[in-house]
């Protein structure tokens, strides 16, 4: 055999190998029967009236989702607004609120109650997109939305460019401390998949925290959601957030 | 044919080298999945992972079969919205393992609710606490007087 | 538990209000590599200005310049492998070509662009080979035997020298050249495309990015070849006054000087009208963005303005753009001059880099608070050493490095005057 036969018989592989590892689509029938599959959606509900800014979310996620418990990051927090008579909006989340709020202290400023007009706290979490912008950016694939709209990382084939954490508005996304591939908030998935509601909201005392699934119209989260006034954050980057607030306040970041 | 055209065959082997280690490395559940080209590709077995991963905090329901005298004290309480685990720190597989949980009973964990913060339009403004905490018996755990279980007056040790 | 980092930790300073998990995420490293690819493509415009536009006053400049340009993109992918958390992954992203991530799209533009580079130094350069694998044949020894075998490869069997042959390669190298401006600019471009396509990145956002990163990769890019040329002919200089005693055939020093002086004049005429490109694309930006105030300009203009702005008006724009261009149109330029311009221009660049993948991350998203990047100096850990000082250096010399090695296989610095390779 010749140099240029074994050449032909290489390119000849290459272009049959192209064909079926990388272009295979879909049928668009398929496409859409697995589109349609899940019956779920989940979506999150937070009711800003009702958090104390205990902070047990905070400590009942790292633990139950194995983030170092001491490693500055963490999948939710809780942030803290006050806002004050002179205008002045201070806000804070000492270590994402892992051990509550137990300090006037916000931001440095010790603040004279009288001074303050509003004060509240904000449960962060994923939102959980439904045009997720970290998935678009994901070079390798190992980020992904699932039929439930939930979106995973997959810790096996994420490379660590950290693109994904560039392309949330929502600073959810970090490194795991130990991992050290994308981590990022799951609903818990393997709790909610599974009959049983999230570390978070679980461990909340006020309920200020809900989980539901949008596409049952009797779930009493879809009711609130459908039927109350409930405002989302930074719609304005078009990512269609899921998890939803009551009492939203314009100077929540 | 002429010799402009070796290059052509080396890009061919390149591209032929890439295809088959990625028949060998990536899963063979690889692949663009939901909804279509734009946001689709991933591994679907990963999900899996994900399912199976081990929840560790296992709820009030679970305390109560073994422990039903607290889980009626409490649940008689102004604590009652307050889950075990919170302080008594995930079940896992307790008894099994942790044999023994390891209790929190600091004054900073009663401190996340009980240090009052007057803000106005936040439920904290409503719960009875300190507004100063240091004036009152400081360096002492509260759960040495207080029955966290039954956090009322008649209910002190 | 086992023992745990958080990337990012070391080298990030937050002030007033910032989300629990936000870091530089992208620190160093991530201003080398546009910065890498930058020279790349502006090294291969150089030497296109000459293949396909028939500049003949970069004829010299043309060779030395393509080899470097491979040489700089063999470099380009490790600062890449060096801020990912996982660098053996690295190679995935060849198997999930996909254009919907920029920085997917790597996969594919870089490997074209690559190939482009390589073959068309494979059509400079065959004769050459073809002459080697013939002129080795004579020589004895396991050394000539491997160096053959490795001239042989390198022809890809084609020893073909007939003049309709030659002819015909210098017709593919011209078609080469020519595709290879688009290839390099997209190359470019598309790291423009994944800074600029960051929506929650108020800094980054702008359509203008990836064009303002190629005019500003052709600057970088001219600026490297010009002064890498003006150091090696000062080498050069330098042995022709040392050896002209002793070996009356090599280049006279006074040739030498006057080759060099004139091409560096010529060349830097490109550098200019590149530069005044690059610099109205970048003031068009910030005046849009002042203009226009949308809700991220407080925030914006507290960065530009007030935190970075020796870094962005002194730093960048006075010492890198205006100082330079100066000198560069003052008349009667010397060579000395010209290496000190086009010095300043490449720092000009860097800090251009710097203030976009550090600058981008220096407010929060939160839009109160900001972030520090505090370089690491003395590395005591990989982290420290990859994401600081030192691993900044490691990349800007490898290049280097490489051009030495290829150099060796493939002679491309100029043969002005009488030597002869």
């Amino acid at each position: 055999m010749n140099r240029r036969k074994f050449l032909k018989i290489i390119g000849g592989m290459a272009a049959g190998a192209g064909a079926i590892g990388t272009f295979r689509f879909l049928a668009p029938g398929e496409a859409e029967a697995l589109i349609k599959s899940s019956n779920i959606r989940w979506a999150f509900l937070v009711d800003t009236y009702k958090c104390v800014g205990c902070g047990m979310c905070v400590k009942a996620c790292k633990l139950e989702n194995g983030i170092p418990y001491d490693a500055p990051v963490t999948r939710t927090w809780v942030e803290r607004y006050v806002i004050l008579k002179d205008g002045d909006v201070l806000a804070d989340t000492p270590k994402g609120a892992r051990d509550g709020f137990t300090s006037p202290v916000t931001e440095g400023r010790q603040v004279n109650p009288a001074d303050i007009d509003k004060a509240f706290f904000v449960p962060k979490l994923c939102n959980q997109c439904d045009k997720p912008p970290c998935v678009q950016v994901c070079p390798v694939g190992a980020t992904y939305r699932t039929a439930q709209g939930i979106v995973l990382v997959d810790r096996t084939w994420c490379i660590g460019c950290g693109y994904c954490i560039m392309a949330c508005p929502y600073g959810v996304r970090f490194f795991h401390p130990v991992y050290h591939t994308a981590e990022k908030c799951t609903f818990c998935y393997h709790r909610i998949n599974h009959g049983m509601t999230t570390a978070c909201v679980q461990a909340c005392p006020f309920d200020a925290r809900k989980i539901g699934n949008l596409k049952d119209p009797n779930d009493p989260v879809t009711k609130v959601i459908m039927t109350e006034r409930v405002a989302v954050l930074k719609d304005e980057y078009g990512t269609k957030p899921q998890v939803y607030y009551i009492g939203l306040d314009r100077n929540v970041r | 044919m002429s010799h402009t055209w070796k290059p052509v065959f080396v890009v061919l082997a390149i591209l032929a080298a890439i295809f088959i280690a990625r028949t060998i490395i990536v899963p063979p559940k690889f692949g663009i999945w939901e909804s279509g080209y734009m946001y689709g590709w991933h591994n679907k077995a990963n999900e899996q992972f994900w399912l199976n991963y081990k929840a560790k905090y296992k709820g009030r329901d679970y305390c109560n079969g073994c422990h039903p005298d607290k889980y009626s004290a409490i649940m008689n309480s102004p604590h009652a919205i307050i889950q075990c685990e919170d302080c008594h720190g995930p079940a896992i597989d307790h008894p099994d393992n942790p044999p023994k949980l390891a209790i929190d009973k600091s004054r900073a964990l009663c401190l996340r609710c009980h240090v009052k913060l007057p803000y106005p339009t936040s439920h904290r403004n409503d719960l009875p606490g300190f507004l100063n905490p240091d004036e009152h018996n400081p360096g002492i755990e509260c759960v040495s007087c207080h029955n966290p279980h039954s956090p009322v007056l008649g209910g002190m040790r | 538990m086992h023992t745990w980092y958080v990337h990012g930790l070391e080298w990030t300073r937050k002030e007033l209000f910032v989300y629990p998990n936000e870091y530089i995420y992208w620190s160093i490293q991530i201003v080398m590599y546009p910065l890498m690819t930058g020279l790349v493509a502006g090294a291969f415009v150089l030497s296109s200005l000459y293949h396909v536009f028939g500049q003949k006053d970069l004829k010299d400049m043309a060779k030395f310049a393509l080899v470097f340009s491979f040489a700089l993109l063999l470099g380009a992918p490790i600062p890449l492998m060096l801020h990912l958390q996982h660098p053996l992954r690295g190679f995935f992203i060849f198997f999930t070509p996909h254009f919907t991530s920029a920085i997917s799209a790597f996969g594919i533009v870089y490997m074209t662009y690559a190939l482009i580079v390589a073959f068309e130094i494979w059509f400079v350069y065959r004769v050459f080979f073809v002459q080697q694998v013939h002129a080795l044949e004579k020589k004895e020894g396991m050394g000539a035997f491997l160096k053959r075998l490795m001239y042989r490869v390198f022809t890809l069997g084609a020893y073909d020298l007939s003049e309709k042959a030659v002819a015909k390669d210098k017709k593919v190298i011209k078609i080469l050249a020519g595709v290879g401006v688009p290839v390099a600019a997209f190359l470019h471009g598309y790291a423009g495309f994944i800074f600029g396509s960051v929506k929650a990145n108020a800094l980054w956002m702008t359509p203008l990015m990836p064009v303002i990163f190629i005019m500003s990769a052709v600057v970088s890019g001219v600026a490297l070849c010009m002064l890498t040329y003006i150091v090696i002919m000062e080498w050069k200089k330098f042995r022709a006054v040392k050896a002209r005693s002793t070996t009356p055939g090599m280049a006279r020093y006074e040739q030498l000087k006057g080759a060099e002086a004139d091409l560096i004049r010529k060349t830097s005429r490109y550098l200019i009208f590149f530069m005044i490109f690059a610099f109205s694309l970048e003031l068009l930006d910030l005046i849009f963005r002042g203009y226009t105030a949308v809700k991220n300009w407080d925030i914006l203009r507290s960065v530009i303005y007030q935190r970075d702005y020796v870094d962005i008006f002194v730093k960048q724009y006075l010492i890198g753009n205006i100082i330079p261009f100066l000198l560069l149109i003052w008349p009667r330029l010397t060579v000395r001059r010209a290496a000190f311009a086009t010095a300043l221009v490449l720092f000009g660049v860097y800090m251009m880099r710097y203030n976009v993948v550090i600058g981008g991350q220096s407010f929060s998203l939160t839009f109160a608070g900001f972030m520090d990047y505090v370089m690491p100096v003395i590395p005591h850990n990989m982290e420290t050493f990859k994401e600081g000082l030192l691993g900044a250096l490691t990349v800007a010399i490898l290049p280097f490095i490489f051009f030495y090695f290829i150099n060796k296989v493939i002679p491309a610095v100029p043969q002005s005057g009488g030597e002869k390779a």
